[in-house]
């Protein structure tokens, strides 16, 4: 049993944990920092964007030393039907600057990297222990936390429980509900290899540029969900990902699923005689703003997507869980300053520097996106998709057939399928949510 | 789905890191004559394929090729249809790139 006794738990090795364990750190805090993994990243799994402003706020210097993929100098949205895609794609030599505002990156290598800094700024950071359990007093306040380690307690002032999405730590000590099928996605995902300068030239990149394509349509067979494939220097990862209710009411498989959207005609010369070495699987948080559970009790805050802060719509998460980490360990640390007790009280100075960041800015503003994708899957990922794609061939295709009549016959194929008042409605509901 | 015969699930496991933690499952399924709802619908949405059906008809977990991310959690736990956890620190899928 560790007899000493902590300023701060943290409980994962994260992004939204590393950004807070660093942070206290820093600030001369004693810092204990549990993870499960037998290194930090080695569960973890994600697309992956890397957002530079979040991190830079943390790590100033990371471009010198982090193990970065690729800068993204284009970005592509695909609305797909069975045998083609529609596609927006914005690329600009603007993106090749000094500082690049968004880079590929491999978690894996990516967290042990940050999980290093955590170390030389004085952190103890404990791998390949689980936590199992929060301690709580009689009167239910959280004073430490159980391991799978060794017997007994570790006590600190403090837990911030930056455990990922599935949350079991708070759950189990009911501080908030299990993550439910509507609310979570699951996402699968391969690593593919393939030589440096095939990826470049199917991308369309030199040096280390790199390309992102976010994919919607009926790849996800009308659940909600999207596809994604990512450039890297030497890997594309490709991964597809749907809300679990759906998966559940389907009973469509998430490795067909992944294997459909691997072989559709847009996608499979992309990825053409790649070794796939890795095959992975995780949850994304999609309730959005109404599932944010309570942020704050006595003796605890929860950040990153155990407390569902990801932006789905922006598939932003690992920027929202560093933030939320950071500002967390400020509150932390104000509250301790001043000599308070890590009271509910006290440690609602989170929840009110939250509300003034970004984060959860961001998340108020698409707070009815969610209910609206996922009641409307059928429309927005099988109905338009196709409706898009048959509406592109038809314009483009020439065939003697005159423009009016091919513009009238689209219209009408809309209109059958959806009826007026039905595009209107979701015309609007769509904007509502978005504005 | 006649694309899913294809999928060979174990292939793709294969390229996959393990320390497997012999004899302690982190997954278990709650005894049953009869296989509920949700305990079915996990025989298709485990990413590993990690539960099947025994020659009785019950639903039976095999944890070796699990990858932690608790699909079979969010649907089978509130009903108490299966225990779940992490496995001890350290077991577990390893990922490499992740
Ligand atoms: C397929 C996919 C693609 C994504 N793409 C993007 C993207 O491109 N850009 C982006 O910004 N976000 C993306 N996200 C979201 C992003 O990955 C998450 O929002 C982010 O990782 C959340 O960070 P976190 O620290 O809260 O949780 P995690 O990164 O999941 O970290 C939780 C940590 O806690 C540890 N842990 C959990 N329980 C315990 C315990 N009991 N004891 C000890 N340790 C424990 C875990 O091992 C893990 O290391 C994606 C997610 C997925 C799944
Ligand atoms: S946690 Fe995921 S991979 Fe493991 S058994 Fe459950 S659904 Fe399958």
């Amino acid at each position: 049993m560790i007899e000493e006794r902590f300023d701060a738990i943290v409980v994962g090795a994260g992004m939204a944990g590393n950004a807070a364990a660093l942070t206290m750190a820093r600030k001369g805090m004693k810092v204990l920092q549990l993870e499960r993994g037998e290194y930090a990243g080695s569960k973890n799994v994600q697309g992956a964007i890397l957002y530079a402003d979040m991190l830079e706020k943390l790590i100033p210097e990371f471009r010198e030393d982090a193990p970065l993929e690729r800068h993204l100098v284009e970005q592509r949205f695909w609305i797909m039907d069975d045998r083609s895609h529609v596609g927006l794609h914005y690329r600009s030599e603007d993106f090749n600057e000094e500082r690049a505002n968004r880079y590929t990156i491999i978690r894996a290598q990516f967290d042990s990297w940050f999980s290093s800094k955590v170390r030389e700024a004085g952190a103890t950071v404990l791998c390949e222990t689980t936590v199992t359990d929060l301690a709580q007093d009689a009167y239910g306040r959280v004073i430490g936390v159980r391991t799978d380690r060794q017997d007994g307690e570790i006590h600190a002032d403090v837990v911030v429980l930056a455990e990922g999405v599935n949350g079991l730590l708070g759950t189990r000590a009911r501080l908030r509900d299990r993550p439910k099928p509507n609310k979570v996605a699951l996402a699968v995902k391969e690593m593919h290899f393939l030589p440096r300068e095939t990826i470049e030239a199917r991308f369309n990149l030199s040096g280390d540029e790199g390309v992102v394509i976010e994919a919607a349509g009926t790849i996800s067979g009308g659940m909600t969900g999207m596809g994604f494939i990512y450039a890297n220097k030497e890997c594309i990862s490709l991964g597809i990902g749907c809300l679990v209710a759906d998966f559940q009411r389907t009973g469509r498989t998430p490795y067909e699923l992944l294997d459909h959207f691997k072989r559709h005609p847009s996608v499979a010369p992309l990825i053409e005689g790649s070794e796939v070495k890795e095959y992975s699987a995780h949850l994304i948080p999609e309730g959005g703003y109404k599932a944010i559970p309570q942020l704050y009790g006595d003796g605890w805050v929860v950040v990153g997507d155990a407390a569902q802060l990801n932006n789905a719509i922006h598939r932003e998460g690992s920027n929202l869980a560093m933030t939320s980490g950071r500002i967390a360990a400020e509150a932390i640390f104000q509250v301790k300053s001043r000599r308070l007790g890590m009271t509910a009280e006290n440690l609602a100075l989170y929840k009110r520097m939250l509300d003034r960041s970004f984060v959860l800015k961001d998340m108020k503003k698409y707070k009815d996106m969610p209910r609206l994708m996922h009641t409307n899957s059928q429309n927005f990922f099988l109905t338009y998709p196709q409706l898009i794609s048959k509406a592109m061939q038809t314009y483009l295709r020439v065939d003697g057939t005159p423009k009016s009549e091919k513009q009238k016959s689209t219209l009408k194929s809309f209109v059958n399928a959806r009826s007026w008042t039905g595009l209107f409605g979701d015309a609007f509901r769509f904007a509502r949510a978005w504005r | 789905m006649k694309i899913e015969r294809s999928v060979r699930v174990e292939d793709k496991l294969f390229c996959n890191r393990y320390l497997v933690d012999a004899g302690r499952p982190h997954i278990k399924v709650r005894a049953h004559t009869r296989p509920s709802p949700q305990l079915l619908a996990l025989l298709r949405a485990c990413p590993a394929r990690c539960y099947d059906l025994n020659d009785k008809g019950q639903v039976e977990v095999t944890v070796d090729g699990c990858m932690e991310c608790g699909t079979c959690r969010v649907i089978g736990e509130p009903t108490g249809d299966i225990e779940w956890g992490y496995p001890r620190g350290g077991y577990g899928v390893l990922f490499k790139f992740g």
